[in-house]
């Protein structure tokens, strides 16, 4: 694998240390080089008028065509994503593919987080989720894992931002060629 | 979490939808198959088995109720749940009466899709489960068609067991419709000579001189009517089992030409010189106390002595109430094949009344009582006013309506035979009169008998016959 690239996408700036910190943590999670892209292009078309929310098929498209060849891509975002038959994500990404993104825009809830630290967690978090996906996992059981589902700030906050034993021996075997 | 042996069928005409919908169970690591609408969905459905369905509603062709109707009957077990975009009342009831699961708008909550799934999951994996238990407790619990977990049941099943490959008698003691004949059949099934014919007698539905022809066969002119050689029981059931039911109303003739063919194996036809040898495999049914019988002088010694040989005594179901949920279960389950009707169990306002219940005619009985509610029954759940069962005491029943004297004969002899249970000895005697007069006005007046032949299957068995 070329490694991990992770690119705000946001329309804001992002705040202070957070790309970092999803680095740190994807890093650690998936033991492998992870770079920052700080390309000031933003993914265009992607917004849905009469939801007003973007559409994360179209930003992992978007992300796919403007990532760098042969590293996964994630991309970090503040606007609020959907897919058609959900009322938002909080990211998404291709299963065994290429791109993910996150977005924080449904981490803050429920308002106000007291703690902006815990958006920043929660963020890295699923950014070691979503990653996860692209490369091949799907949801896992085992409590704490960062592959547990989520669909809720809830499930979030109840797991840590790494993977457990069977995802790594799982990304380990994908990576051998195989799967486990 | 191993979702991947759960099989998703997600049926949607919007191509977005559907990629979306399945892009995101997809990572849950169900298995899933996307269909775009309600015709190619059912085809699929015809030889793929799906355990989950999200339908759409409202699709061009084929809507999502009729997917729901025609999927539910094609695969039973099938979890469908509808997706619409319009949520209306009407038809989230619709829905829910056609037997979907859940209803969900378009888009979903990311958490309530979630929770459903794994709700559903849990569900169909607790249902898998007691599937296994159900039919590891019934392997365990089961003789052939009977099926009982009381002991003394469970006695009765090791006795047949043991006695079943032997050629010895055997003697069947129950009240009726414990299955005397259900068991005799089972023995027959269990015996070296399952290949072989099992025919039973009513003893009790015939005059004497027609149950020795029925038994033994006749020559051509032999009495009147006699225009033609005719076998009799014995010989048919040469090679196999021939089950004597109600032994115990054999008239005094009979018995001793009985105890002749027991001992000697070897019989003549109404008629006939020519001793006719067979190889038959006795078993005997009454529900009469035997033993007071010959007290009193009115069934031979050596006679009962050659039938009682191995006798197995049935309970009556008041003594076995612990199986009545497991009964319950068994004939719920005949019943929803028999009348097609999704008919799931009885409510527990039905199961207190039918374990209450005095059961003077036993497991036919309870047949029949679940068949009345599995008719009447306007859910899936048969419920206590629906299996008509009286009340404890109720002096008020209600009277028979003004009608002809026929009227009132044919309700009176209802009511009679509907508290033996269907038995026709039992009946005729509290009517006082003989049993071919009764069976003459049950044909008269089309009356049921109880379980038809087609019950000799199911437990309870069939006592109430015309010999053939």
């Amino acid at each position: 694998m070329d490694g991990i690239c992770v690119w705000w996408i946001g329309e804001n700036e992002p705040e202070s240390g957070m790309i970092d910190h999803v680095q740190i943590h994807v890093e650690r999670a998936f033991d492998v080089p992870v770079r920052i892209i700080s390309d000031p292009a933003r993914p265009e078309g992607t917004l849905d008028a009469r939801r007003r929310q973007h559409a994360s098929g179209r930003v992992l498209k978007w992300l796919l065509e403007k990532g760098p060849p042969g590293a996964k891509v994630l991309g970090v975002t503040d606007v609020d994503l959907f897919i058609p038959i959900l009322t938002f994500v909080f990211g998404e990404a291709q299963l065994g593919g290429t791109a993910a993104v996150v977005s924080t825009a449904r981490l803050k809830e429920p308002l106000p987080v007291s703690d902006p630290r815990l958006v920043v967690e929660r963020l890295a978090k699923e950014a070691v989720h979503e990653l996860g996906h692209a490369m091949g996992l799907v949801h896992c059981a085992t409590p704490d894992c960062a592959m547990g589902r989520s669909a809720s700030v809830r499930d979030v906050d109840s797991k840590r931002g790494s993977l457990c034993g069977s995802c790594k021996a799982e990304i380990r075997a994908r990576a051998a060629g195989g799967s486990s | 979490m191993s979702n991947e042996n759960i099989k998703v069928l997600v049926i949607d005409d919007e191509e977005i939808v559907r990629e979306s919908l399945g892009g995101w169970l997809e990572k849950d690591g169900y298995t899933i198959t996307l269909m775009p609408d309600g015709m190619s969905a059912l085809e699929y459905l015809k030889t793929n088995a799906a355990d989950i369905l999200l339908v759409d509603l409202k699709m061009p062709g084929i809507d999502g109720l009729q997917v729901l109707e025609e999927a539910k009957r094609l695969q039973p077990a099938a979890i469908v749940v509808i997706m619409t975009a319009y949520a209306t009342v009407d038809t989230a009831v619709s829905a829910m009466k056609l037997g979907a699961y859940d209803y969900l708008v378009k888009p979903f909550d990311p958490e309530e899709l979630s929770l459903m799934l794994e709700k559903i999951v849990s569900q169909q994996a607790l249902r898998h489960e007691n599937d296994v238990l159900r039919k590891a407790l019934k392997r365990d619990w089961g003789f052939h068609d009977l099926i009982s977990k009381s002991p003394a049941m469970q006695k009765v099943f090791e006795l047949s067991r043991v006695a079943a490959p032997s050629a010895s008698t055997i003697l069947i003691l129950g009240e009726s419709g414990t299955g005397k004949e259900v068991l005799a059949r089972a023995i027959h099934a269990e015996s070296p000579r399952s290949g072989g014919p099992f025919v039973a007698v009513n003893c009790a539905a015939l005059t004497e001189s027609l149950l020795e022809s029925e038994l033994f066969g006749h020559e051509k002119g032999s009495f009147t009517g006699a225009v033609a050689r005719r076998k009799g029981k014995f010989e048919a059931a040469d090679g196999g089992t021939l089950l004597l039911d109600e032994v115990g109303d054999v008239s005094p003739k009979l018995q001793l030409e009985l105890l002749r063919v027991l001992e000697e194996r070897k019989f003549h036809r109404v008629g006939g010189n020519e001793p006719i040898q067979v190889d038959v495999r006795i078993v005997a049914a009454t529900n009469r106390e035997l033993m007071k019988l010959v007290a009193d002088g009115r069934f031979r010694e050596d006679l009962y002595y050659r039938l009682n040989v191995i006798p197995i005594t049935l309970p009556p179901l008041r003594d076995r109430r612990e199986d009545i949920p497991l009964l319950v279960e068994r004939f719920v389950e005949g019943l929803a094949v028999e009348l097609q009707k999704p008919i799931e169990g009885v409510t527990p306002e039905a199961m207190a009344a039918l374990m209450a219940h005095a059961w003077p005619g036993n497991v036919r009985e309870l047949r029949n009582v679940l068949e009345r509610g599995a008719v009447v029954a306007k859910t899936k759940l048969i419920d206590v006013a629906d299996l008509g069962l009286p009340a404890a005491s109720d002096p008020s029943a209600p009277a028979v309506q003004p009608g002809t004297l026929e009227d009132v004969e044919r309700h009176y002899i209802e009511d009679v035979l509907a508290q033996t249970g269907g038995n026709v000895t039992q009946a005729a005697r509290i009517l006082a009169i003989d049993r071919v007069t009764l069976y003459k006005k049950i044909r008269k007046y089309g009356l049921r008998r109880g379980a038809g032949e087609e019950d000799a299957a199911a437990e309870g068995g069939v006592e109430i016959r015309n010999a053939r």
